[in-house]
Order: C-alpha cells, then sequence, then structure tokens
C-alpha cells in the first residue's frame, strides 16, 4: 500500500502519521502544500495534525484552499481513502469534504491528555479491526475540537452509521460526544485525536495500532 | 477603495470567548453586561474601482475563504 503524507509549513504530526503508516507496512510519501499533483499510485492520503499556516484566520482555511488540496479533493471524490487528524479534520471540513464545523473547545483551554474513545462504527476501513462500541485509549492536543453539524447532517451521520468514534467523557462540548466521522462512501474519516501518538508500547497502551493495521489490510487483500 | 468585512459567528452557535469576556466584564464591577458576542473584523485594501464589482468579489472571498459558513456569518461594506 503506497500512503502519501501533505505538508503544509506548521505541520507537526507529519513524521509521526509517516511513521505510522510505515510501521503498519505501508510505503510513504511526504507531499509539499505547494505541489499541483499527487505521486501516482497512493491509496490513501493522510492530512496530519499541526497548525498549518500558524492557525491564521480558521484552523485549517487556508490549507484548505492551498494547491495540493485542489489535487486532494478530486483524489477523495475520484474514491479514493482520506485520513484527516486532528488540524487534518479540520482541514477535511473547510474543504467541504466532510461535514461541520470545529469551534474553539466549550472551556476555551487548549487540551493535552490521553482520553478513552469508544467505536461507534467498525464499518470501515479505519474501525475495521476493533470491536463494536470498544473503548480505545488515544492522545487527543487541540484547542478547536469542539464538533459541531447542522441537525439534518447529523441526522444523516446517524442514520448512515458515520460517527466512527465518540469521547466516553466529553472534552471540549463537541455534539453528540463525536470524535470522528466518516463521509458518505466511508472513505474519508476525520477524528481528533491522534491514533499516530498511540502506536508504540513505550508510549501507553498502542490503541492506535489496529486503526493503521485495518486500513493497510484493505489493499493487501484487494 | 477598501472593504471591510466583519465576520461572526451565527445566531445560537456557542461563543465560550465571549461568555468569558461578559463573566470577565461583570466580574470587575460593569454589572450591566449581559451577553457578549466576539467576532473578527477583516479589512481589505482593493484595486476595484467600480464598488459593485467589488462588493460581488469579497462576498465570493467571504464565502470561499474569509468566513466558515457552516458557523459563521459575514457582512461586506466597501468604503470608497
Amino acid at each position: 500500500m503506497k500512503a502519501g503524507v501533505l505538508v503544509f509549513p506548521g505541520s507537526n504530526c507529519d513524521r509521526d502519521l509517516a511513521d505510522a503508516f510505515k510501521k503498519a507496512g505501508a510505503q510513504v510519501e511526504m507531499i509539499w502544500h505547494k505541489e499541483t499533483a499527487l505521486p501516482s499510485g497512493l491509496d490513501v492520503i493522510g492530512v496530519p495534525g499541526g497548525f498549518s499556516f500558524g492557525d491564521y484566520l480558521r484552523c485549517g482555511a487556508i490549507a484548505a484552499n492551498s494547491p495540493i488540496c485542489r489535487s486532494l479533493v478530486k483524489f477523495a471524490k475520484d474514491g479514493g481513502y482520506v485520513l484527516g487528524i486532528c488540524n487534518g479534520f479540520q482541514i477535511l471540513t473547510e474543504t467541504g469534504l466532510l461535514p461541520g464545523a470545529l469551534m474553539q473547545n466549550a472551556g476555551i483551554k487548549f487540551l493535552g491528555k490521553t482520553v478513552t474513545l469508544s467505536v461507534t462504527t467498525t464499518d470501515s476501513a479505519f474501525t475495521c479491526k476493533y470491536r463494536p462500541q470498544q473503548e480505545i485509549d488515544i492522545p487527543i492536543a487541540h484547542h478547536e475540537g469542539n464538533y459541531t453539524v447542522a441537525a439534518e447532517e447529523l441526522h444523516a451521520l446517524r442514520q448512515e452509521d458515520r460517527i466512527a468514534f465518540t469521547y466516553r467523557d466529553n472534552p471540549n462540548g463537541a455534539i453528540d460526544n463525536i470524535a470522528g466521522v466518516l463521509s458518505q462512501n466511508r472513505r474519508i474519516l476525520g477524528m481528533m485525536p491522534h491514533p499516530e501518538r498511540a502506536i508504540d508500547d513505550l508510549m501507553g497502551p498502542p490503541d492506535g495500532k489496529p486503526f493503521f493495521a485495518g486500513l493497510v489490510t484493505q489493499f493487501v487483500s484487494a | 477603495m477598501k472593504a471591510q468585512v466583519i465576520v461572526r459567528l451565527k445566531e445560537g452557535v456557542l461563543d465560550p470567548q465571549g461568555e468569558a469576556v461578559s463573566h470577565a466584564l461583570n466580574g470587575m464591577g460593569y454589572d450591566t453586561v449581559g451577553a457578549v458576542r466576539q467576532g473578527k473584523l477583516i479589512e481589505l485594501e482593493l484595486s476595484d474601482t467600480d464598488a459593485q464589482t467589488a462588493q460581488n468579489k469579497v462576498k465570493e472571498m467571504c464565502e470561499k475563504l474569509l468566513a466558515n459558513t457552516v458557523i459563521e456569518s459575514y457582512t461586506v461594506e466597501i468604503l470608497t
């Protein structure tokens, strides 16, 4: 499997994400934001966490309008797999690939800690290696993780089983405790928590490993 | 000419910063302060000469970049 990881000025989880893909058995190419074309043969594109463009204007807004994101949107619309983590999730909502928006945390504070998530659906490449409703411990590190979405879109997310992860104890005010959502074709996932920071026993429970293992398996069996 | 854009959180969208400012003002003794809403003022210098063209362009900029219309509303004023 070949994964691409986008790199913006201010990305800071790009190498961790690349590492997580590699440890799960994928080849990885880093892609600078000024590129207009994607490398050939990509199966997955990772949009990493960080503070792209210093979070100026709104988190993810400027990155979402960068040259590479036009190719990202096309890749996604052609059925490609896309994973956006933290700032990556914010970027994906700003491009319109995922519904809703990420607002400032309800408590106005930056949150950096490990939280317990519930795997809300296992029907996706990203979550297929977990058990339904399995509780996993994954770190969060964000100031704008308060997910909000219009009532009719929330209804669609629920009806179509597109809520991937929920927080057990809501840390940021997100609507319906939502930590991560899937696109309609289930191939685009955006989430605030950082599974790429939970893949090594030295760093706490490696609950992010099945996440990347599941994703890579999709392409081995295909 | 110049354009002035004001971006606000839509009505009904929780504004934790505004709430914190309101609490702080109340704590300072300004007890007549009720709800506070915080927004953004963006000023653009434009080389356009026609106000209507400028208005249309800035509106497009708001839709594409300056505001996130999922949670924010905006107003555009052209200052000649």
